[in-house]
């Protein structure tokens, strides 16, 4: 386009590969994928709830797995994914108004929904007293 | 004479070759809305609940109102839950052989789960 004699000044519809990396299109993306996290992360608050009614030896069983590294990393992981897919989420009630859709202000709230998620999931476990060294809760 | 090769009862249901219309874009919409003051309810109140082990989280849960939060908020993320995997399989995994099975599936998984929850929390709160 450059060095042809291209005159046209309107949008051109780009080449599949050569699409240039949007962050509208990552917070696109992961929406999706936190809305699927948000599914799995359902069958395990539901299977906490089962556990509670099963008694206390089943609960204290599926605590236990749940404080396990790997445990904690999936429950983290399920805070960050449910944070971003709800504050994300707003944004997108928002957009469905038909406001926020200029590209610098649709740019602008996915990169302020992205940091606030992470904040937000940080703040959850802060509160959870979850962090060793940094509780608050009682 | 009518231009339009559609029925007279096509056009009055008014949808398309999709067979629906905007129904399950507004159900998504709705239970969003709902979820965004349910959803922080939940999670924080679990995690407090959840901070006294075993006792706290059935106190929490046999607590009346929050057995009928706990329910509203389950059961609208379920439902939500499942509006979105419908088109994440739509969009990705829609194979002609396998769509629906997966369709049902996922709806039966979502009816499984509130069903748990609902016998879990009314045994406890009940």
């Amino acid at each position: 386009m450059s060095q042809g004699g291209w005159t046209d000044k309107r949008p051109m519809s780009p080449h599949i590969w050569q699409w240039r990396w949007h962050v509208t299109m990552l917070g696109s993306i992961l929406h999706r994928v936190t809305g699927v996290g948000n599914y799995i992360g359902a069958i395990l608050a539901v299977g906490w709830l089962f556990a509670a009614a099963s008694g206390r030896e089943t609960y204290d069983k599926f605590a236990d797995i749940m404080a396990t590294p790997l445990g904690q990393l999936v429950l983290f992981g399920f805070t960050l994914s449910v944070c971003y897919h709800l504050i994300n989420g707003l944004r997108h009630l928002v957009l469905d108004s038909g406001a926020g859709f200029e590209p610098k202000s649709a740019s602008v709230t996915a990169w302020v929904v992205l940091v606030l998620s992470v904040v937000a999931a940080a703040a959850v476990w802060i509160f959870a007293g979850l962090v060793p060294g940094l509780s608050v809760g009682g | 004479m009518s231009q339009s090769l559609r029925t007279p009862l096509g056009r009055v249901r008014g949808l398309g070759a999709s067979r629906e219309g905007v129904g399950h874009f507004i159900a998504q919409r709705v239970s969003a809305i709902a979820l965004v003051f349910l959803v922080p309810w939940f999670m924080l109140s679990l995690i407090g609940a959840a901070k006294g082990g075993y006792d706290g989280a059935v106190e929490w849960i046999g607590q009346p109102l929050n057995a009928v939060l706990i329910l509203l908020a389950v059961g609208a993320g379920l439902y939500h839950m499942r509006l979105g995997m419908q088109v994440v399989i739509e969009d990705y995994l829609a194979r002609p052989l396998t769509k629906n099975f997966k369709l049902i599936a996922s709806t039966f998984l979502c009816v499984f789960l509130f069903a748990v929850a609902a016998f879990s929390v009314l045994k406890i709160a009940g």
